[in-house]
């Protein structure tokens, strides 16, 4: 690849690992107020705010490697649906206690693995932005397994919750260890992470989470798709009408 | 704790327990939760912590409102780490009611049963990203100038946590005259936009401090007590003296046509608070009054469930200790 060619390459990975955590910060973002006790609307909030800060350092850098006058927010509020790569998980309406919760456990242990090999990229900038990341990965990791065991191992009805959502979130999953060409791409020259390779590590260190809290995530008999070509759900139609209505509606203005 | 009934001592006992209470307070000492404390003073400040606590759980909720549609990555940022502190006040709060000998869930129920009140201020909707900014300037900068002074209560706890929200609070003003000052360099639209905000905002954030000295059930005895150490209208005057020049710095106009400097007074006169309306709010009629204690009621229910399955653990996993 022409040394250019990298740049707008990078630039679009940098945007996917952006779209991800913009995505997945705004459903998080939606438990403020609507916690089940006052430290947990805070400790949901404090994750949100680590997502809306990871996907800033990440659009940023897209946008910089973008050139064109694109920043952070261009890219945040002025694409539409089909333009956005995020994985389909993140998109998904932030259910229940036990959905929220079940989706950050699943993502957590993913996004430990993902940002410990991010970590080692030729890619200065992503290698930077993955240390910051990987510690906040830690500390949710730690507060979302031991969420996964406490409703497990709670009552009937939380067991009952926690089953469910993990039923709901199985067909998700695959896509997060699919690779395409781009990737692989970036892969070969040492930018990008194998995500297909994390695979057996994110499967056993899940299993026996959920063995421990006596649930399971069923085989994956389904898997949708799609969220890296723009291929999305209904729900982020909605979620960007609501993210983008402010500079929707004045176009052009500073805020 | 230790526990006096003010009923079994005579009212000789009670009396010299009351002059004794009242020389601590005026030798500037804090009560702390083991003093004893005539049981007026208790209830008083039970109601008074919980109101602050309220407000500044209920308070996430206008802002809450605007956090998933921020009109920057920055603002979304910020506004998401204030509201978070906001609700870290309330932490601090409920546990300063808690030594008092009141459980959080005692105080919760009051919230939702409609006997313990929040600030009104609260049951005004939030309309326009310019409300952030009106929210922020306003209200927090009179919370501000409220807390301040109750640095310098006489309850302990309370006190001490004053001081560590007062530091948090500085930063939140700061954020909402921040939003007004950028809208108003901004397009002919956003400055219509800050100043509609200003003048929704303005004189509720005047009542916030409640009602004319002369009018207020609580005002005398708090004073005397030194739970309040300076009188609402003092405090609504302070508040009025720093805004004025604020707004005029970035162009705003207070919506008082009767806002002006008395240079005998050394202070600017301002128009009377409509206390009418400010009745209308407290007895229900604000926009959102049914609606911010429904949404917290809303998400207490929906936690039961959630709440149930950490007792359930946690009981689960110190039988399997014992065993």
């Amino acid at each position: 690849m022409k040394e250019r060619d990298i740049d707008q390459t990078i630039s679009v990975y940098a945007l996917r690992l952006g779209d991800d955590a913009l995505i997945l910060g705004h459903r998080l973002s939606e438990w403020c107020s609507n916690g089940p006790f006052l430290e947990e609307d805070i400790a949901l909030t404090n994750v949100a705010l680590d997502y809306v800060g990871r996907a800033r350092n990440f659009l940023n850098y897209a946008a910089q490697l973008r050139g064109n006058g694109s920043t952070e927010d261009s890219l945040a509020y002025q694409r539409d649906c089909r333009d956005f790569t995020n994985f389909l998980m993140h998109e998904l309406p932030r259910g229940d206690f036990a959905f929220t919760l079940a989706r950050q456990y699943l993502l957590d242990e993913y996004e430990a693995l993902f940002l410990a090999e991010l970590l080692k990229s030729k890619d200065s900038d992503l290698a930077g932005i993955a240390a910051k990341s990987a510690k906040e990965t830690s500390y949710h990791l730690r507060r979302s397994r031991e969420w996964m065991l406490r409703l497990g191992g709670g009552t009937d009805e939380s067991h009952r919750r926690l089953q469910l959502a993990l039923d709901e979130l199985t067909g998700y999953t695959t896509e997060l260890f699919e690779m395409d060409d781009l990737e692989r791409d970036l892969c070969e020259i040492g930018v990008a992470v194998d995500r297909s390779a994390l695979f057996d590590r994110w499967f056993s260190a899940v299993s026996k989470t959920f063995a421990e809290a006596n649930v399971t995530l069923p085989p994956a008999s389904w898997a949708v798709k799609g969220g890296r070509i723009g291929f999305h759900t209904e729900h982020l139609g909605h979620l960007l009408a609501e993210l983008q209505y402010v500079q929707r509606a004045y176009p052009g203005c500073r805020w | 704790m230790i526990q006096f009934d003010s009923k079994e001592l005579s009212s000789s006992e009670l009396e010299g327990l009351n002059a004794h209470f009242q020389e601590r307070i005026d030798a500037e000492e804090k009560i702390e939760p083991k003093d004893w404390m005539p049981e007026k003073y208790r209830k008083n400040l039970i109601r008074q912590i919980s109101q602050h606590a309220h407000s500044e759980v209920i308070g996430m909720q206008p802002e809450g409102n605007w956090i998933t549609r921020a009109p920057t990555l920055h603002r979304k940022a910020v506004l998401l780490a204030k509201v978070q502190d906001e609700a870290g006040h309330g932490l601090y709060l409920y546990s300063s009611a808690e030594t008092m000998g009141i459980t959080r869930e005692e105080l919760i129920e009051s919230l939702h049963d409609g006997s313990a009140k929040y600030a009104q201020i609260f049951n005004y909707p939030t309309l326009s990203w310019a409300d952030m900014g009106a929210l922020g300037w306003l209200v927090d900068g009179a919370a501000i100038v409220n807390q301040v002074s109750l640095q310098r209560t006489s309850y302990g706890p309370y006190a001490r946590s004053m001081v560590r929200i007062c530091k948090e609070e500085s930063f939140h003003q700061r954020q909402g005259y921040h939003i007004l000052m950028t809208l108003m360099e901004g397009s002919a639209e956003q400055k219509a936009m800050a100043q509609d905000a200003v003048n929704r905002f303005w004189w509720p954030s005047l009542m916030m401090f409640g009602p004319h000295d002369a009018a207020s059930a609580h005002s005398a005895q708090s004073m005397k007590w030194k739970v309040k150490r300076q009188t609402n209208d003092e405090l609504r005057q302070k508040f009025v003296d720093q805004s004025v020049e604020q707004a005029k710095a970035i162009g705003l106009t207070l919506p008082d046509p009767d806002l002006v400097w008395n240079e005998e007074r050394g202070h600017f006169d301002f128009g009377e608070i409509d206390w009418a309306e400010f009745d209308r709010v407290v007895s229900g009629s604000g926009h959102c009054n049914r609606e911010r204690v429904a949404h917290h009621r809303r998400a207490h229910d929906e936690g039961s469930w959630v709440r149930d399955a950490i007792c359930a653990y946690e009981e689960k996993k110190r039988s399997r200790e014992v065993a």
